[in-house]
């Protein structure tokens, strides 16, 4: 319940600040905290409630990149831009899902690490050259926008999460998760949980790319689907906390400040940090900073115990 | 409409007349570079199901050791002008000693869990390994791309027409002879006797008296050290950057799927048809989707047998 009211009054704080600033750069920081909310939280979905490592989340968030930002360059109102990227990420899910599930464990991992390389290289080839906004839509570029849509979005996804988890079909993705021969025993179909997480997890991938398309004035196509955004999106639900609501929520804001807070001056920096501490969390607190939290305020508690 | 008939004119005269025989002669030539480099994918599998095999961990950081390796026959050639063959003699004990550092601090921990939890622990440090280390060497030596050039770099053998790089044939001919010598010291020695049986049931193993943890670290060290040489050997003859570490993980996770576990010449041959298989998509689809056809290759086998060819246990 703490944890509810702690996330509205963040979210309010976010709502109502571009009220008392019109720095660009803060409404920017707070776009980037936002999409990679979306991303941490998205994956964290599939990973960590549904126990599938998806090495290729970065698959889904260039399908709803590339196909956002054709339709809404080509004049389609936005939020149907958005919408269908979200449905193609979605569709090209399911149909990779139902072949990619009979892959237990690493082999899911390696093979939509394979898949998502796949795409990358192919868009690479096929659309070289930088996609740019028109130059009226640059004359009438405004953070605020972005900034909104970003924030809804990333309220949005927590929300959805939110309500799943605790839902039948949150306890059917975590059943499955725990064991997937005493789910399936219990009635629970495995396949059908699991394609649910998936579906769920890319669709907000996709949405991040689509707010990511509509955000960035100019990149390559190939740049959406880098491994980079599966890398980020494993990392912040990691080391925030992955399989809890809050923990990506908390990772994602840790790494985006930290990452910018060091591109000021050791670029890439960021990445030895966050690999070094991800790397201790997967061995020693597989709970991440939620956990470490939680074990914290025990010790503290016990050392205050009279006995 | 005039230009275009012109050009399908011209096409059709060259194809009539030459294509057939430039074709093939494209082909064979590419067959041989593919094959070259296959050898070389052959060695940075055999490493990685070396591991695999007997630790039951994927160390997704394979590409990125290897990568190590390519960077410190790179180092000791620029700095103190060691042929880059020689220099594999430092490189290789070098990874071997990283290789032992790496699973005290590391993997030793991952491979006290159950072989599911293992597996995703494995590839989550491994992950997390290949980001470090993909960081520090962009810190360490630049995101360029760097390779190895000595005197004889260039020299090829001529073969009618066609031309075989000295510098990659030597390189297979190494690759397999390490392959070789590695496979002698499996079959013949207390240590690799061990190492095999502990792949085969580590739990038997230890029944039978053998220090498993020990064969653990010998078997990822001697791993480690064969990504260390591999990667030697791809600074000298092809190039190296920081970003080659997934490329290289890929390429030799493709291969073990190819060929399975289990056999060192297996994974060589399974390296060779990779790399004759690239070939092939460079003649028929271009050089691009190169990258795409041992993907798409590991994927259909990956759909077609999912169970099977990691290994039949897990």
């Amino acid at each position: 319940m703490k944890l509810i009211w702690a996330g509205m009054l963040l979210a309010a704080g976010f709502a109502v600040l571009p009220a008392f600033t019109d720095r660009n750069d803060l409404l920017n920081l707070g776009v980037q905290i936002f999409l990679a909310i979306v991303l941490a939280q998205s994956w964290n979905v599939l990973g960590g409630y549904a126990g599938q490592i998806n090495l290729g989340h970065a698959a889904f968030f260039g399908l709803g990149a590339l196909i956002t930002r054709t339709l809404w360059v080509g004049d389609v109102p936005l939020v149907l831009s958005l919408a269908a990227g979200a449905l193609v990420a979605t569709a090209f899910a399911c149909l990779i899902g139902v072949p990619a599930f009979r892959l237990r464990g690493a082999y899911f991992a390696i093979g939509t690490l394979g898949l998502a390389e796949i795409l990358r290289i192919t868009v690479a080839n096929l659309l070289p050259e930088i996609s740019t906004i028109s130059a009226a839509e640059l004359a009438s570029y405004n953070m605020l926008p972005r900034y909104y849509l970003t924030l809804a979005l990333a309220v949005l996804c927590v929300a959805v999460v939110a309500l799943l988890v605790p839902s039948r079909l949150g306890l059917g993705i975590r059943a499955v998760r725990e064991d997937e021969t005493a789910a399936e025993a219990s009635g629970v179909s495995a396949r059908r949980h699991k394609l649910l997480a998936l579906a769920v997890s890319t669709a907000f991938a996709g949405l991040a790319g689509g707010a990511f398309a509509y955000y960035h004035v100019s990149y390559y196509p190939q740049h959406t689907f880098s491994p980079i955004w599966t890398f980020d999106a494993v990392l912040m639900s990691f080391v925030g906390g992955v399989g809890t609501i809050h923990g990506p929520v908390l990772g994602a804001l840790f790494y985006v400040v930290l990452k910018e807070t060091l591109a000021l001056h050791w670029v890439e920096f960021h990445l030895i940090i966050f690999g070094v501490l991800f790397i201790l969390v997967v061995l020693f607190v597989p709970g991440g900073l939620v956990e470490a939290w939680q074990r914290g305020r025990r010790l503290i508690a016990r050392s205050r115990r009279p006995w | 409409m005039i230009f275009v008939s012109f050009v399908v004119n011209h096409y059709f005269a060259y194809f009539g007349f030459f294509a057939a025989k430039q074709f093939s002669m494209i082909l064979t030539q590419q067959l041989i570079l593919g094959l070259l480099v296959g050898g070389l994918y052959g060695l940075a599998a055999a490493g990685l199901s070396l591991t695999f095999g007997v630790l039951r961990v994927l160390n997704v950081a394979h590409g990125e050791l290897l990568m190590l390796g390519g960077y410190g026959t790179f180092w000791l050639f620029t700095i103190w002008k060691v042929d880059p063959f020689a220099s594999l003699l430092a490189v290789g004990p070098a990874m071997f000693v990283l290789g032992l550092l790496l699973y005290v601090a590391l993997f030793q921990f991952v491979v006290r869990a159950h072989e599911e939890e293992r597996i995703k622990n494995s590839l989550l440090i491994g992950f997390g390994l290949t980001l470090v280390l993909h960081a520090l060497a962009i810190q360490l030596w630049t995101a360029d791309e760097r390779a190895v050039t000595t005197a004889y770099s260039g020299a090829a053998l001529r073969l009618g027409p066609f031309a075989i790089p000295l510098l990659r044939l030597s390189s297979l001919l190494l690759a397999f002879a390490l392959l070789a010598a590695l496979h002698m010291f499996l079959a013949g020695t207390r240590w690799g006797r061990a190492i095999r049986a502990t792949a085969e049931d580590w739990e038997a193993a230890a029944l039978m008296g053998i220090p498993v943890g020990r064969t653990y670290l010998l078997a990822f060290a001697l791993g480690t050290a064969l990504a260390g040489i591999a990667g030697g050997l791809v600074s000298i003859s092809y190039s190296i950057s920081p970003s080659i570490g997934m490329e290289w993980t890929l390429k030799a996770l493709i291969v073990i799927v190819l060929a399975g576990l289990g056999s060192l010449f297996g994974s060589f041959a399974g390296g060779i048809l990779l790399g004759l298989a690239e070939s092939m998509s460079v003649v028929f689809l271009g050089g691009p989707y190169r990258e795409v056809v041992g993907l798409i290759l590991f994927l259909l086998v990956l759909l077609v047998r999912p169970q099977g060819l990691f290994g039949a246990r897990g």
